[in-house]
């Protein structure tokens, strides 16, 4: 018994260990986030003198012009938010319609969205912006740099995971429950929304959590879209574009890298078990 | 109101929105500078559907499913269908961005293979796709049967290998940029950052790939060895097979499938690297091959930006795109279907 305690405890402490240098890279942000760069030049790796420079350097980079944190934070949580709202919404509008009227077209339609996943970025980027410009002075309304724009690249991009996953859900809903507000009377956009919408809400989650991680962390689509420098700016272009006019200034780079790090840091601790659980439900799936 | 009058009314909006459309293109086709076409466009159209959607009829149900499926369906179609077939028109045009002049066939295709950069970005990506894998999925089935051990302070350690994986790619990059510029030489006293050196640089590009990605795989691994019933975990222990022999004989054969979802995924992952790619090296430093100076770091997808946003070059940047698409999709596919066949075996 001792021998088989004693296994546990070495056990517990390469977890300990491993953890702890997987977690180093964090603690080196933090660390380094509250220095001057002359210290960090002298030994990057000890602990700051003085958490005071801290927010010396957080305010620098809060107030820098080329980051403007605030603008470009509330720019991300803008964009995650609307479209992550409307994917939810209107890819369990789409899927329902897929999976309860078996045709041959919402059979070649779903086919064409599963298959889209096998579409790599990079091969629709470039022609991306041509069809959008063309589109925007076609219709007349903005959708380059602006955050009509980006939703719509969100809703396209995000639609086929969405649909595929909520779509497998959908087939295992009774159809007896509509069948029955059918009869009471309910029309059948009623149906969706007050029978079958709340009934998705579990597989809604894992929707919500494989899109959200993505689309706030997405670099190259608000890039290409927003463009570098432009009006609104997402948090991963802001930082980009920040290390880009102050190359090697490290404590500012990683007081920015903090500041873009906190925000997902936080909603982790929050709600720890459901985005591990949403992640890896719809990677299985 | 009974059925006709019903009708006449909502027929109203419906020739009200058409009318709306028809005048809205007319103003786009004739007098490009009137400001409220696109408006009168989108309001015709939101017209057309709203009188749709009150008509009453027999094809109410089709018009429902019909307004359902719009919204997610149009943005698709104008978001990756349009420009993933004009992606592989323009493949075969001088396209620049805006527009072409001719039809050049298959130039482009040549051109690409005969491009010494271009190869061997192809070459070093195939060669990370391969290591990163590996490295991946070793590091995280490891983790995975630490975590399934039953230690105190799972959770702990469970959370803090998963949470690199939350941060973007960017950001990840240009910490982990200081890492290896100022930590590593300072730890190592005298060293040269790993990034000034061609092979050390791809080395420091797995770590960190590893680093980010290990935590996520390793929790689909724990949720198949969660799986693995325990009744079936009791008899080997009472068969008397050791720990080693329950996991190459019980284990790994029960959760098969997890490994193709895995191997899947890592696949996919690394092929498509862009993000730590980008923000850790940009493709630097280069490398001498024969007389001509190549981008020793930088991958397919980077390869594709670089040659479309920097070098300008937009129907060759769109060529190189669409091959990386078929070879993703040969890989890919070829991958599910082996470990498909391989799992039925089993």
């Amino acid at each position: 018994m001792s021998r088989r305690k004693f296994r546990g405890t070495i056990i517990e402490l390469i977890a300990l260990i491993l953890s702890l240098l997987v977690l180093s890279p964090f603690i080196l942000v933090i660390f380094n986030a509250a220095k001057k760069s002359a210290a960090i030049v002298i030994s990057p790796i000890a602990p700051p003198d003085n958490w005071g420079q801290m927010i010396v350097n957080l305010q620098n980079v809060i107030h820098n012009q080329n980051f403007s944190y605030w603008r470009s934070f509330s720019s991300s949580l803008f964009i995650t938010i609307v479209s992550l709202g409307l994917l939810t919404l209107f890819s369990s509008m789409a899927a329902w319609v897929l999976v309860r009227n078996k045709t041959r077209w919402s059979n070649v339609i779903f086919m064409t969205f599963v298959a889209a996943m096998v579409i790599p970025f990079q091969v629709v980027m470039l022609p991306l912006l041509s069809t959008f410009r063309e589109l925007s002075s076609f219709i007349g309304i903005r959708l380059l740099s602006s955050y009509t724009g980006i939703i719509i690249a969100y809703l396209g991009f995000g639609g086929s995971m969405s649909i595929f996953i909520l779509h497998g859900f959908i087939k295992g809903v009774p159809r007896e429950l509509e069948e029955a507000a059918w009869i009471d009377g309910c029309s059948p956009e009623g149906t969706f929304f007050k029978i079958v919408f709340p009934l998705l809400k579990p597989v809604q989650m894992t929707v919500l959590i494989l899109n959200g991680i993505w689309i706030w962390n997405d670099y190259l689509l608000p890039s290409l879209m927003l463009g570098l420098n432009g009006r609104i700016k997402t948090l991963p272009v802001a930082v980009s574009s920040f290390v880009g006019s102050y190359v090697k200034q490290w404590d500012l780079i990683l007081a920015a890298a903090f500041l873009a790090m906190i925000p997902i840091i936080i909603l982790f601790l929050l709600a720890q078990k459901q985005i591990i659980q949403g992640m890896v439900e719809g990677a299985i799936k | 109101m009974d059925g006709n009058a019903k009708k006449v009314v909502f027929m109203l909006p419906v020739l009200l929105g058409v009318l709306m459309v028809i005048y809205a293109l007319y103003l786009d086709l004739f007098y490009k500078n009137m400001a409220y076409r696109g408006i009168l466009l989108v309001l015709g159209f939101l017209l057309v559907i709203a009188g749709l959607y009150f008509l009453p009829g027999k094809r109410h149900r089709m018009i429902v499913n019909g307004l359902f499926l719009l919204p997610l369906l149009g943005a698709f179609v104008i978001t990756v269908l349009i420009p993933f077939l004009f992606g592989i028109f323009y493949s075969f045009t001088n396209w620049n961005g805006i527009g072409f002049t001719q039809v050049v066939g298959l130039a482009n295709y040549v051109n690409m293979f005969r491009s010494p950069d271009y190869l061997y970005s192809l070459v070093i990506t195939f060669l990370f796709t391969v290591v990163n894998m590996i490295f991946v999925n070793f590091t995280a089935f490891a983790l995975a049967l630490l975590c399934t051990s039953g230690a105190r302070g799972r959770n702990f350690y469970r959370a803090s290998f998963f949470l690199p994986n939350l941060i973007g790619g960017i950001v990840l990059g240009y910490v982990w940029q200081f890492i290896f510029n100022k930590v590593f030489p300072s730890l190592f006293k005298g060293s040269l950052s790993m990034l000034t050196d061609p092979d050390l640089a791809f080395l420091a590009i797995l770590i960190v790939s590893t680093w980010q990605y290990a935590g996520y795989i390793m929790m689909i691994y724990v949720t198949g060895l969660q799986s693995v019933p325990k009744d079936v975990l009791e008899a080997s222990g009472v068969d008397g097979a050791n720990g080693l022999k329950t996991l190459f004989h019980i284990k790994l054969p029960m959760i098969a499938n997890t490994f193709t979802v895995c191997i899947f995924l890592t696949l996919v992952n690394s092929f498509k690297q862009f993000d730590l790619n980008f923000a850790i090296t940009n493709g630097a430093p280069s490398r001498i091959l024969g007389a001509k100076a190549i981008a020793s770091t930088e991958f397919l997808a980077l390869n594709i930006y670089n040659t479309a946003i920097a070098k300008n070059q937009y129907a060759q940047g769109q060529t190189k795109a669409v091959v990386f698409f078929i070879i993703l999709a040969i890989v890919s596919l070829t991958q599910v279907t082996i470990s498909k066949r391989r799992e039925i075996e089993l």
